[in-house]
């Protein structure tokens, strides 16, 4: 799976975690949080979901690795491998 | 059988729960004792053929607290539609007109929109406007999610930063009485919640009451796949070496590593001999009549245009059980129809809430009992002509209940409302995997309870089951 095609299924969750959010311009280096209204609930769902849909498996203590579009990428694109 | 969590209790905080753990695919079971859900926000109906025929009354509701408008974000209530995935525009919220704290000789209005009782402090309490802005600032400032926090008096805080007595009084009235366990006071984390979730944020009312909230909530666990049982009463919670392993359910053993209990601390002691050699939750002593009353006109916006009266007509405020049965010096007076005003046709309907005095109605005859409650409402109907001055409908339909109402319906020890006056803020207890939710994790209104179920299902449900 490209990094393209990782970065969408993380954009995706998110629009359908905060369907209020606008993700269309996002910038892949600076932190969701000061981005789009997220807090630590929605980074749960953001874990939840990427398990529920992708199977993909995120640790409580790599929750970090999800801060911004960019290092979700690094992180989950092994995952996708 | 074997479940993944078991929820104890449909009300708003077991709801709540039960929504998050099965969209995560949790196999979860929630079971309510009663033959419909809402717990404390439940609803009823009355038939009266002579005058009208079958009405619907909610039971608790008087206004949904933590109003936000659309759009608005980070704060509980956008965080609560976020979770739950449900949308504004469900609830169908009709926002309040204002309410008001009315004491002898002096009002204050809000509404909201908070610049309203910011100007009504300047313009009744002018000397104190300074030190009210000091304490806005330290509200806004605290962080009263944290759950490390010890109990802190909240007259103690005021005193040291307040000196007008009656404004004080007058401040802490709403929030005691929409949500205080204790008597006279309130721990400041509380207070805090309550002065944001009120005076900030605001009032609303769904359109439809409580059944609309409660119908959302029943359709998305449906929808989840979420299992519910009414009528199935939890006889007691299994424990095993301090940890809990299931419950007893009308007598079949179903097993689960999670429970989490809505039904108050010291009523889950109760049915948990292992929790109860551990711990002792003290049952709160605050409970409350309410009066219902129907009439067959609305009251004019130029006879009463306000939705909640906290009326209190002494300077100092008692926030106690009542000494004689039920005390009518104070009482929390809604009326439903001033949501939005809309149209002035139809059935007018007012709600009048007393505090009580549990043993006292506990200990009455039973046709001292229905005499009692004619009291109550002929008490409260005159209230209600006093604060709607000209109104002149005839009274269709009157309905009372009392602490022994929702001992009934709602199994809560002694009738509380607002629980144990010992809460367990994070909702642990000396059981490892069995949790507190709802009114005795201390979050309180249908916003915080069901942020409290949505809490503890994510960090004990969801979290903890990865690990």
């Amino acid at each position: 799976m490209t990094a393209a095609n990782v970065r969408q299924i993380v954009i995706d969750i998110i629009s359908d975690i905060a369907p209020d959010e606008d993700v269309t311009n996002l910038d892949d280096k600076i932190s969701l949080r000061e981005q789009l209204d997220l807090d630590s609930m929605d980074f749960l769902d953001i874990v939840m979901e990427l398990r529920k849909r992708h199977r993909v498996e995120v640790p409580q203590e790599d929750y970090p690795k999800l801060a911004t579009l960019e290092s979700c990428v690094t992180y989950l694109s092994p995952k996708f491998a | 059988m074997n479940y993944d969590a078991i929820v104890i209790g449909a009300g708003m905080s077991g709801l709540a729960a039960g929504i998050r753990l099965a969209m995560f695919d949790k196999k979860v079971v929630i079971l309510e004792k009663h033959s419909i859900p809402g717990g404390l926000n439940s609803y009823y109906q009355r038939r009266n053929f002579q005058k009208g025929g079958i009405r619907q009354f909610d039971v608790g509701l008087h206004a949904l607290t933590n109003f936000i408008k659309k759009g608005e974000k980070a704060k509980p209530f956008s965080k609560l539609l976020k979770q739950l995935r449900l949308s504004y525009d469900d609830f169908k919220l009709c926002p309040q007109t204002y309410s008001k704290i009315l004491f002898p000789g002096v009002e204050l209005k809000f509404s909201n929109d908070f610049e309203l009782l910011l100007s009504e402090v300047s313009e009744k309490f002018p000397k104190e406007m300074d030190q009210f802005l000091s304490l806005v600032e330290k509200v806004k400032g605290f962080n009263e999610l944290d759950l490390s926090l010890g109990y802190q008096s909240s007259r103690e805080v005021l005193k040291s930063m307040i000196s007008d007595e009656l404004l004080i009084e007058m401040l802490l009235c709403p929030l005691l009485i929409y949500g205080s366990a204790w008597e006279d006071d309130m721990d400041f984390a509380q207070f805090v919640i309550m002065f944001k979730s009120l005076y900030f944020e605001g009032f609303s009312r769904p359109q439809g009451g409580v059944r609309t909230i409660i119908s959302l909530m029943m359709k998305k666990i449906e929808e989840l796949g979420g299992e519910i049982r009414f009528k199935s009463p939890v006889n007691s919670i299994l424990t095993r070496n301090g940890r809990s392993i299931g419950v007893n359910v009308g007598g079949e053993e179903i097993f689960a590593p999670v429970i989490l209990s809505s039904i108050g601390y010291p009523e889950t002691c109760r049915i948990t001999p292992e929790l109860a050699e551990k711990v002792s939750p003290r049952v709160g002593a605050m409970t409350f009549l309410e009066s219902i009353f129907v009439f067959d006109k609305k009251i004019m916006p130029s006879q009463n245009d306000s939705t909640i009266i906290f009326y209190n007509n002494q300077k100092k405020y008692n926030y106690r059980p009542a000494a004689h049965y039920f005390d009518d010096s104070s009482a929390v007076v809604c009326f439903p129809d001033n949501y939005e005003i809309q149209n002035q046709e139809g059935e007018g309907t007012v709600r009048v809430t007393y505090m009580a005095n549990y043993d006292q109605w506990r200990n009455l005859e039973r046709v001292d009992y229905d005499q009692k409650k004619e009291e109550v409402g002929s008490s409260a109907l005159s209230l209600v002509k006093k604060l709607s001055p000209g109104f002149d409908g005839e009274l269709l339909f009157q309905d009372i209940f009392s602490p022994l109402t929702i001992e009934r319906y709602t199994w809560h020890l002694n009738g509380t409302v607002y629980g144990s006056i010992d809460k367990t803020r994070d909702g642990s207890t000396p059981v490892s995997g069995l949790f507190i939710i709802g009114t005795d994790q201390g979050f309180l209104g249908i916003v915080g309870a069901i942020l409290s179920g949505i809490s503890l299902a994510n960090l004990h449900g969801l979290m903890g089951a990865e690990g």
